[in-house]
């Protein structure tokens, strides 16, 4: 079965995002102010995997050794089963 | 003596470690290309500056599963020596041989200039030549040079006295204004528990002959040289 995921890292809280606070700065001399702006990653996966438990579990190997860093950065995803194309 | 110099797709240091060990040094010096798994020849690994891979994801985050660094695990885990500069350090850091990361630098510019360090323990082999609390000056070239670990692990750095430089002023003084980059505790470098590894942002190879402004990074790679010579 086919899978999209969508996977959002982002940086924990603890870490400082001077890119975020240098976008909330130019929101503020645009008028917008905003109480805060942290900037993370977006990441589409397209797999395969047996079922959601599988493509779960590949996800989380991936972002555990590769795309976040456990250190500076928390992750989560959204998984979506794509339809089969239908053969004609 | 032999070093051994990791080479990604990216780097760009390579040489200029190069022409310390190999050119001022004397010693025989291998660049091993980023696919080989036989480094056990070397007795010191150098993880050079530059961008392996672009720098894509992060700093470091794909250069880590290279296939020589399965090799350099190995041979660090024997007790050799190998040091991280700049890419290599963030390369160290991400593949778990040393703690902690190294994020976007406090005021988001990369940074090109000359930093002056305090020594904070010359009882490594890579500091050996230096004072303890010396002031040495060297080149920092680097976007993402701000040290970050969380409070647990700065206290077991601290505790276990794995912090080797030190971000000061022109007479030591340790403070937020002589911070170039937010690094906490302002952190430039830092070993393991064993000491065999050492990873820092600064420029030692950038600063080890008189025409390229300043030698006091000469005294690490000849430290590291005492250091083994003695122990063979």
């Amino acid at each position: 079965m086919k899978y999209q995921a969508r996977i959002f890292v982002t940086l924990r809280p603890s870490v400082l995002d001077p890119a975020g606070t240098a976008v909330q700065s130019a929101l503020k001399q645009m008028d917008y102010h905003v109480d805060s702006v942290r900037i993370g990653k977006y990441v589409e996966i397209v797999l395969d995997a047996a079922d959601d438990n599988e493509a779960a579990q590949k996800l989380d190997e991936t972002c555990d050794k590769l795309l976040a860093n456990p250190v500076i950065e928390n992750y989560r995803f959204e998984l979506t089963p794509i339809a089969e194309e239908v053969k004609s | 003596m032999k070093f051994g110099i990791l080479v990604f797709p990216g780097s760009n240091c390579d040489r200029d470690v190069a022409t310390v060990t190999s050119g001022i040094l004397k010693q025989p010096t291998r660049l091993i290309w980023h696919t080989d798994t036989d480094i056990s020849d070397c007795d010191i690994v150098i993880v050079p500056g530059g961008f392996s891979y672009g720098d894509y994801l992060r700093c470091g985050a794909i250069a880590r599963f290279a296939p020589v660094m399965r090799s350099l695990q190995e041979h660090v885990s024997k007790g050799k020596y190998a040091i991280g500069i700049c890419n290599g350090f963030q390369i160290l850091t991400e593949s778990g041989l040393l703690q902690g990361a190294l994020v976007r630098n406090r005021d988001l510019h990369f940074i090109c200039d000359r930093a002056p360090l305090r020594v904070e323990r010359n009882d490594l082999p890579f500091t050996q030549k230096y004072q303890k609390h010396q002031v040495i000056t060297l080149p920092i070239a680097h976007g993402e040079g701000c040290y970050f670990a969380d409070a647990d692990t700065l206290k077991e750095l601290e505790d276990n006295n794995q912090i080797v430089f030190r971000y000061c002023d022109a007479i030591g003084n340790v403070s937020e204004d002589s911070n170039p980059n937010g690094s906490l505790g302002n952190i430039a470098g830092i070993c393991n528990k064993q000491g065999n590894v050492i990873g820092m942002m600064p420029h030692p190879e950038r600063a080890a002959e008189e025409i390229l402004g300043g030698t006091d990074g000469k005294a690490l790679f000849e430290g590291l040289l005492e250091g083994l010579l003695v122990n063979a």
